[in-house]
């Protein structure tokens, strides 16, 4: 396995208090006296090389998290460490990390040549290397020839590369990313997210990346941190995280899930019984069986199939009635709302692959079944806690 | 085109681009008026004046004479040193005084800022004439900064005295003209995005350079438009060269204020005003060539 870069250790993070936001957990509890707790014992370690992700919503905490690791902010209390030195107490500029900043911060005054030597310069890197590494960054991020335009002449996809090109010059061993791509549109958003991945994979610097945007993460990260109120619920690469959530603000925040609660009886060989509302039992992976007998199964909306009333049902799969409340053609595929029978509503994601009209589709209304295969389920405990590969665990 | 209606579009459009020219000159026209009549007039009237002759009892003649131009740059050239002198001085104090003020309202003030802006502008809710009057006793020769140094401290002589001299007058311009330099060094730091710091502390600038290399350079509009706003009344200031100096420190605001008000000897006046007016406008446009500049190559 690779070598940790970056390392955090029970970092903490309040703010309020005073004004500094500093050491206010040795007197103050938080959410007393206006206290924010920010960041909340984080342990996180990062790869070398790899593009690691922060994911969660709005404020969580992923932004203070990368500005302790930037050295804009000091944690309240805990350890950060870059390549086994430990960082905590040093300013950003004695750090070998820079940062793209959400919205940029190109200088304003300097044309892009000079912002993007800007680091080399304070560094007395000597001007002809300076020259043709700002000339080689250029062309990196596909603006060569712009060097003597100002930022204020660029259109936010190029003052983004700036920006890039700006703190990848100076050839840090972890590039920050702050929502980098968070201010433009949906399509500049697409080309850059690919562009990013193959910059990375080209300099093969660790980039940790802060978004909120799912998407986004799975795109483009090799492992995902998903955040929620200043911890991560779950760590791990994306298809884990998708297809195995550990907790249910995980399953809810990568993509649609269908949670039912359930209480697990039995253990049958590589699967468990779970008990639903409706007196219909399912089979899990005997892995996911917790300590705690009451928990919620997941299925993703599009593991499951739907079947005619009455119709047979392959004998492996999991198999629950419902009734067709609404479907949405989409194109490409046709999004039900099943009620099962216990009035829990159900999404499910179906390909049009052999409709060939309107009328074939299954009617609002219609009973029909739901099957899936018991391998596709996972499960989360009810009160929101992971049962299995929790922050502990992964 | 299609020539059968009944109003072309050619010469619709034509009309409406007269009236897209003529808009914008319509919206002008009260500022226009403004300028006029505050400023253009009383100019003029001044050019009249300092190419005439006589006196306010027999009346002025305009008989085209520079003698009134002639006759105060080889008398004045002194008082116009001593403007030139005590206005770049105190410039250059208010500056160095005010900066850190300015910055440390801008980037330290927290939520006192306010009160600390209202603090900078607090005297003027007193006349101009008193609080120059006050540092007539501040640097009196017994007053509470020459008193202690003297008999306290014993760090000066008995006889040392600081009214009368081009200090007080430095000092008293220094002090009046400092708000004029804080206020808009406050804007112009104030409008500085605390990222584009903590950009160049992540991109290995210390505190020092990040000073040198983003805030100063981004906060320039700030110092020119307060040095603006400072050396040009300092330079025609009169008040406190008479408050607080003696003949000997006169500046050429002293000479004018004279010359119109007292010998009432209007075309010598209104072509001192005229070079002083010059003379500054020269000395600006140098100065925002060079800060310019600088701006460019950062
Ligand atoms: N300088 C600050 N002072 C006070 N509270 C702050 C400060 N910065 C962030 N916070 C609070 O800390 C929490 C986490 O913020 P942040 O790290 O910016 O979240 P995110 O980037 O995930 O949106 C939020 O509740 C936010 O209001
Ligand atoms: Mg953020």
């Amino acid at each position: 396995m690779a070598e940790v870069e970056v390392r955090l250790t029970q970092v903490y993070k309040a703010f309020g208090g005073d004004a500094a936001g500093r050491r206010v957990a040795q007197y103050i509890k938080p959410d007393e006296h206006g206290v924010i707790v920010a960041v909340d014992h984080i342990d996180l370690e990062v790869r070398e090389g790899e593009f690691f992700s922060l994911l969660g919503p709005s404020g969580c905490g992923k932004t203070t998290t990368l500005r302790m690791i930037g050295g804009f902010e000091q944690p309240t209390s805990g350890l950060i460490e870059l390549a086994g030195q430990d960082v905590t107490w040093l300013p950003p500029y004695k750090r070998n990390v820079n940062t793209v900043f959400q919205s940029y911060a190109l200088f304003p005054h300097l044309t892009i040549f000079d912002n993007v030597a800007f680091g080399l310069r304070r560094r007395k890197i000597a001007q002809a290397e300076i020259k043709t590494r700002v000339r080689e960054m250029l062309e990196l991020v596909e603006l060569p020839g712009y060097e003597n335009r100002k930022p204020g002449q660029l259109s936010g996809g190029k003052a983004q590369r700036v920006a890039l090109a700006r703190a990848l010059v100076n050839k840090p061993a972890v590039l920050l990313l702050d929502e980098p791509l968070g201010a433009l549109d949906l399509k500049l958003r697409k080309q850059m997210q690919v562009e990013l991945k193959r910059i990375q994979a080209d300099v093969g610097i660790t980039f940790i990346y802060v978004t909120h945007d799912q998407e986004e993460a799975m795109t483009m990260s090799d492992r995902i941190a998903v955040m929620n109120r200043g911890k991560y619920e779950q760590l791990g690469d994306p298809e884990t995280l998708y297809e195995r959530p550990a907790t249910e603000f995980v399953a809810g925040f990568l993509g649609v899930s269908n949670l039912l609660m359930a209480s697990i009886g039995d253990r049958d060989g590589d699967y468990a019984a779970a008990h639903l509302a409706d007196g219909s039992t399912v089979r899990i992976p005997a892995t996911l069986k917790g300590p705690v007998a009451a928990i919620k199964i997941g299925v993703r909306p599009e593991k499951i199939r739907l079947y005619a009333e009455g119709a047979p049902v392959p004998e492996q799969m999991n198999r629950l009635e419902g009734q067709v409340m609404d479907a949405s053609y989409l194109g490409a595929s046709t999004s039900y709302i099943i009620r099962s029978n216990d009035g829990e509503r159900i999404t499910v994601f179906e390909q049009n692959l052999a409709r060939t009209s309107h009328g074939s589709l299954h009617q609002p209304g219609q009973k029909v079944q739901l099957a899936w295969l018991p391998d596709h389920t996972f499960a989360v405990a009810a009160d929101g806690h992971a049962t299995a590969g929790g922050p502990d665990g992964a | 085109m299609r020539s059968s209606r009944p109003v072309s579009p050619r010469a619709s459009r034509a009309w409406r681009s007269r009236l897209g020219t003529v808009t914008p000159y319509a919206l002008l026209a009260p500022g226009i008026l403004w300028l006029l009549i505050f400023y253009v007039v009383p100019v003029a009237q001044m050019f009249i004046f300092s190419i005439s002759t006589g006196s306010l009892e027999t009346g002025f003649q305009i008989t085209y004479s520079l003698d009134a131009y002639t006759e105060g740059l080889s008398r004045y050239g002194e008082q116009f040193g001593n403007s030139l002198v005590y206005g770049g001085t105190a410039t250059i104090l208010t500056l160095l005084i005010g900066f850190p003020v300015a910055y440390t309202i801008a980037f330290r003030g927290g939520r006192y800022k306010n009160l600390l802006l209202f603090l900078v502008i607090a005297p003027f809710f007193t006349s101009f004439l008193i609080r120059t009057i006050s540092w007539k006793i501040l640097l009196g020769d017994e007053g509470p900064l020459l008193g202690p140094l003297k008999h306290v401290l014993g760090i000066l002589p008995g006889d040392a005295s600081l009214v009368s001299t081009p200090y007080a007058v430095i000092a008293g311009l220094t002090y009046n003209f400092l708000p004029f330099m804080i206020l808009p060094l406050y804007v112009a730091l104030e409008k500085i995005d605390i990222r584009l710091i903590e950009a160049a502390s992540d991109l290995y600038a210390s505190r020092w350079e990040a000073f040198r290399r983003i805030t100063f350079p981004l906060a320039l509009p700030g110092v020119f438009a307060g040095t603006l706003l400072t050396f040009i009344p300092a330079m025609g200031d009169f008040v406190n060269a008479q408050l607080l100096g003696s003949p000997q420190t006169s500046m050429i605001g002293n000479v004018i204020q004279n010359r119109f008000l007292i010998q009432n000897d209007y075309p010598t006046a209104a072509a001192l005003s005229f070079v002083l007016m010059a003379g500054i406008l020269v000395a600006v446009l140098a100065y925002a060539r060079v800060l310019g500049s600088e701006q460019l190559t950062g």
